[in-house]
């Protein structure tokens, strides 16, 4: 009972989130609002602004670079927040492992 | 004919929202925490499905340019450089859930949500 | 916690350089084709952790000890932040490509684009040595329960 409640509450969730995509502006043209003036600049000048070739590269690293650090400082953080949990991590370690 | 249309047209945000329902089900429904990541998981991929079909231009090229042939119509790059971002966390969180699954069964024998609540139930009542 | 399978060993030790050399080949051609740092990254680190599940944990430990990790670790972060200090320096604020005096290159070749590529690279050790140790942690944590 409770299980088949569950699975109409996510129908009705899938259908109303269904017709409010259908009414987001999706047209896959240059004409689409998330492709506006700065994709056009990055698109057409980044080549000479760079000089490299993949556009994604150029904005990862360059235009956007700053991001992409704070990018790497996520992963150091789950490195040292995962290894402040396991309690393992020290360097005098036995391996208990045939071979 | 034209919401088949509309259906045929926005396919790609229709699968990302199917995928994401489908996670956001496993999440709600199994109490297995390991379930409950792969659920998760699979909701942050729909997030980048529908992030990444924003970018989508129909008959466009891959954002590598090249000079001598202008005039061609190329993707949205920046969809693509966000969703760099979102698999990171992604990682991180599912990295960090998973040692925190880890000391859990360690410390009370069980990864399954409904025991735990029970045990916690237990113990209030006793302390009591 | 290894496995004894013939075949595997024999597949892996075949394989495995080739998936390398791929992944170093990713994270070089970042700047003119699809891939990068995260990607071929995440391709290295695979290549490490298959090494690790099939030939153990002592093995794969000598190949890649906990100590170069964690100098491969912070050292990517390390090297991402001295480029832009150049590009602070030189250029005047931070991570400033082709006005702070990286040399240009000719476009569309491998040597190109500034300082794009040895950002790649810095983010391609930091992906792998990221991957190889949470899989490390995790997989410690069992062995020893």
């Amino acid at each position: 009972m409770r299980a088949k409640l569950t699975d109409i509450v996510f129908v009705i969730v899938f259908v109303v989130l269904v017709i409010g995509v259908m009414n987001m502006p999706t047209d896959a043209t240059t004409a689409a609002p998330a492709y506006n003036d700065i994709i056009n600049h990055y698109l057409e000048q980044g080549a000479d602004e760079t000089n490299a070739v993949n556009i994604v590269a150029a904005i990862l690293t360059d235009y956007r670079g700053f991001d992409t650090l704070g990018e790497t400082i996520v992963l150091f953080t789950s490195v040292v927040a995962v290894s402040s949990v396991l309690r393992s991590a020290r360097h005098d370690w036995k391996f208990d492992d045939d071979e | 004919m034209t919401i088949l249309q509309d259906v045929v047209d926005n396919i790609n945000y229709i699968g990302a929202i199917a995928v994401f329902l489908i996670g956001l089900r496993i999440v709600v429904v199994h109490s297995n925490m390991i379930k409950r990541i792969m659920g998760l998981n699979i909701m942050g991929t729909g997030v980048f499905l529908f992030f990444v079909s924003i970018g989508n231009v129909t008959g466009g090229m891959a954002p590598i340019v090249d000079p001598n042939a202008p005039g061609v119509t190329y993707i949205n790059p920046l969809p693509s450089v966000m969703i760099l971002t979102g698999i990171v966390v992604v990682v991180s969180v599912t990295v960090y859930s998973l040692s925190l699954v880890i000391r859990i069964f360690e410390t009370y024998g069980t990864i399954d949500q409904e025991e735990l609540s029970q045990m916690a139930r237990r113990n209030h009542h006793n302390d009591r | 916690m290894t496995m004894n399978d013939i075949i595997v060993k024999t597949i892996t030790r075949i394989v495995l350089p080739f998936a390398q050399l791929y992944g170093v080949f990713v994270i070089l051609n970042g700047h003119i084709s699809p891939g990068g740092g995260f990607a071929g990254g995440a391709i290295l680190g695979t290549t490490l952790i298959l090494y690790t599940l099939v030939f153990g944990r002592k093995k794969g430990s000598k190949k890649f000890s906990h100590r170069a990790s964690e100098i491969a670790e912070s050292g990517g972060i390390m090297l991402f932040i001295l480029i832009g200090l150049i590009g602070l320096m030189l250029g005047g604020s931070f991570l400033t490509n082709l006005d702070a005096g990286f040399p240009a290159g000719e476009l569309g070749s491998i040597l190109s684009g500034g300082m794009i590529p040895l950002l790649m690279i810095a983010i391609g050790i930091k992906v792998t040595s990221t991957m190889i140790n949470l899989f490390n942690l995790l997989i410690d944590e069992g062995v020893h329960s």
